[in-house]
């Protein structure tokens, strides 16, 4: 391998953050930037630790694998609703309605699929063209009259969950074929051993390919680079965790295959919003919407890509949620839906103000939440407790970001 | 780049950019009447006057964001008609306005390449990083790491930032709104320098400023506003103080020579 330290320090800049000083200095540079309020997902993570510590205490099935690979599948159709969330999130605005926009995508599959014998990718298809335009009337209101967005998105959450109610009619709940393939892929399908470890050394080789390429652009244009030993231990990480949480799930059902979308799509968000123009647009919008416009970011069509984004994913969670139950009903989407998905997205780290914030953090946060609810429904206890912690919960990551947000504005002005 | 014997010289030069007879109304009030403006290339021209003097509303002229009601602009020899911030912006006139417009939430990098980011859909950073890089080096710039949040930076250095972003298009004419006006002492001086530093890049600097000594540190010529007209152009090197203030005031005999009278006056008793 090729020692790639960074003896070609450019100029006084220091680019890296603690390239070729050792554990002490990422020590040193970690305490700096929690200092300065730049929390990332530590709070979320640790929160998660202790989660999982507690009930796997108070329970030992918790953390067997038969519960974590069903606790991945329940993440999946929230959790890429959270996707959503965050991405509108991220623009400073909200979507109230996405619980609605989920539960009219689940009765418009099972109206079309279940009552009137259309194909089943032509009902999904149609679900998913009519949320994209729910987010662009949304979008088209927000930009053109300057209404806020949370007294659109409150009008959609009554609006559309009044003509889910009208599609599902009579009915009140329609049952969706068990042996129909979407069902079977939300409900039976898992990764095969084989196959996952394929998978993980397909991730863990991307991973290292584009770091070690990266790495080399940059200290030949004479920046500082990651070295090979720091990509070296972190790809050996990375094996050990994916590979051992491959194995651990394997020795009950394995991964779901619908677990694997939402894991898909939260890498393709986060590539999209951090390697692209659109993405660099979203959070300058998010931080400044003024600075932006006169950057030249054309402001009203990435606010409408967003809103669009938001709406769509809700009718992707709301179909996989209605695969997952095998059913379509008036309570689909209902409930808790909206609230678990916007708490997802804030608990995982998102910001409320706009500006900050991840796809991960859509995995992050539904991950605690569903920890919360599994270990609950182990313990026998009811969903009223479920909700005033998960409630508890929220309220501390909120309080996390505001003093975190305060931490910063006070470094800012040194 | 432009040396300064160069800049010197350029004054015989024609201008790069040259005002004639601006006017600007809005509604019963003369904004701008009939004023004239010439800016050369490695020259920085100070802009100063009075509240309510046009200053303002004549960098919104140069900007793109009002367009004059009668006059022209000559830019590089061609008259141009400048009817948006894109239009002013493609022309190669680049507006540091006083609130920065910079989004806390980025990086460094981010912020000077926003809106004109290398690659759309799979970013270059690295070519970004390293032209930022560059771009402070040669402005001398202090920024502690070009991948630290604007947020965690002082206001010189969000200033130089700013300026830093202006520069990217590599623009002709450099206007800057009031730079130093909520600076300390020592940030004051840094964007000075890199004042000079623009100028020493060639780029003609237009600066509008309150503050006299700043005004008289870095500008070679002052042209000074009062009630929307011209009132008085100087070589920085060839005006004193009071001339100055004269000229923005409108007499010679005003509470600010007083003062000064009535100091030395004093001093003279002692």
């Amino acid at each position: 391998m090729i020692d790639i330290n960074n003896q070609n320090t450019p100029l006084e800049f220091e680019s890296g953050a603690a390239a070729g000083r050792g554990v002490l200095g990422y020590w040193q540079v970690f305490r700096k930037r929690i200092g300065a309020g730049d929390l990332g997902a530590l709070p979320v993570v640790a929160g998660l630790v202790i989660i999982w510590a507690v009930f796997q205490i108070l329970n030992p099935f918790f953390l067997s694998a038969a519960n974590l690979s069903n606790l991945a599948l329940e993440c999946a159709a929230i959790g890429t609703i959270a996707v959503g969330v965050v991405l509108v999130l991220l623009i400073a605005q909200i979507d109230l309605s996405i619980g609605s926009i989920g539960g009219l995508a689940s009765a418009v599959v099972a109206y079309g699929f279940v009552l009137h014998g259309w194909p089943l990718w032509l009902s999904i298809v149609v679900a998913v063209i009519a949320a994209v335009a729910i987010g662009l009337i949304y979008g088209l209101i927000f930009t053109r009259f300057g209404v806020p967005s949370f007294v659109i998105t409150l009008a959609g959450l009554m609006g559309f969950l009044g003509l889910q109610l009208a599609i599902l009619g009579t009915n009140g709940s329609i049952n969706i074929p068990f042996d129909s393939w979407v069902v079977v892929f939300a409900q039976q399908m898992f990764i095969p051993a084989p196959v996952a470890y394929v998978l993980v050394a397909i991730a863990v080789g991307l991973y290292v390919t584009s770091t070690y390429l990266n790495s080399r652009r940059r200290s030949a244009a004479g920046l500082s680079a990651t070295s090979s030993r720091e990509i070296f231990f972190k790809s050996a990480l990375l094996v050990v965790l994916l590979g051992a949480a491959s194995w651990y799930l394997n020795t009950s059902r394995g991964i779901g295959l619908m677990f694997l979308l939402f894991v898909l799509i939260v890498i393709v968000m986060n590539y999209a919003l951090t390697r692209t123009r659109w993405g660099r647009s979203v959070y300058a919008i998010g931080g400044n919407v003024e600075a932006a416009r006169r950057a030249g970011i054309p402001v009203n069509r990435v606010v409408i890509s967003v809103f669009i984004l938001g709406t769509t994913l809700a009718a992707i969670g709301g179909i996989l949620a209605t695969a997952r139950l095998a059913s379509a009903g008036v309570s689909s989407g209902g409930g808790d839906t909206n609230l678990v998905a916007i708490a997802a997205a804030v608990i995982g780290g998102t910001s409320l103000f706009g500006g900050r914030g991840n796809a991960w953090s859509a995995l992050l946060g539904i991950v605690v939440i569903q920890s919360i609810a599994s270990g609950l429904t182990l313990l026998s206890l009811s969903s009223s407790i479920r909700f005033m912690i998960t409630g508890s919960v929220l309220l501390l990551a909120v309080v996390i970001d505001s003093l975190s947000r305060r931490s910063r504005a006070m470094h800012g002005q040194g | 780049m432009t040396s300064p014997e160069a800049a010197v010289m350029s004054d015989e030069r024609a201008p790069i950019l040259s005002l004639r007879s601006i006017s600007k109304a809005f509604g019963a009030v003369k904004a701008l009447t009939d004023v004239d403006l010439d800016v050369h290339s490695g020259e920085v021209v100070a802009i100063v006057g009075d509240n309510g003097a046009g200053k303002s509303t004549l960098v919104k002229v140069l900007a793109g964001v009002h367009s004059p009601d009668a006059g022209s602009i000559t830019f590089k020899k061609s008259t141009v008609r400048i009817t948006s911030p894109a239009a002013s912006r493609e022309l190669g006139i680049a507006t540091v306005f006083q609130d920065l417009a910079l989004c806390d939430n980025l990086d460094v990098v981010s912020n000077l390449f926003l809106g004109n980011e290398v690659g759309g859909f799979a970013l270059d950073e690295v070519e970004m990083e390293k032209r930022s890089l560059s771009l402070l080096h040669q402005l001398s710039a202090k920024i502690p790491s070009v991948r630290t949040v604007v947020a965690a930076l002082s206001g010189g250095q969000r200033q130089t930032v700013a300026i830093a972003r202006s520069l990217i298009g590599e623009p002709t004419v450099v206007i800057l709104d009031e730079p130093t006006a909520a600076l300390g002492v020592a940030q004051t001086a840094e964007v000075l320098n890199l004042v000079e530093r623009l100028r020493e890049r060639g780029h003609g600097v237009i600066l509008i400023s309150h503050n006299m000594a700043d005004v008289q540190a870095v500008a070679d010529r002052v042209v000074v506003l009062r009630l929307g007209r011209n009132n008085g152009d100087f070589r920085v090197s060839e005006v004193t103080y009071e001339q100055i203030v004269a000229a923005i005031t409108g007499a010679s005999d005003n509470v600010v020579t007083r003062r000064a009278g009535a100091r030395s006056g004093e001093e003279a008793k002692q």
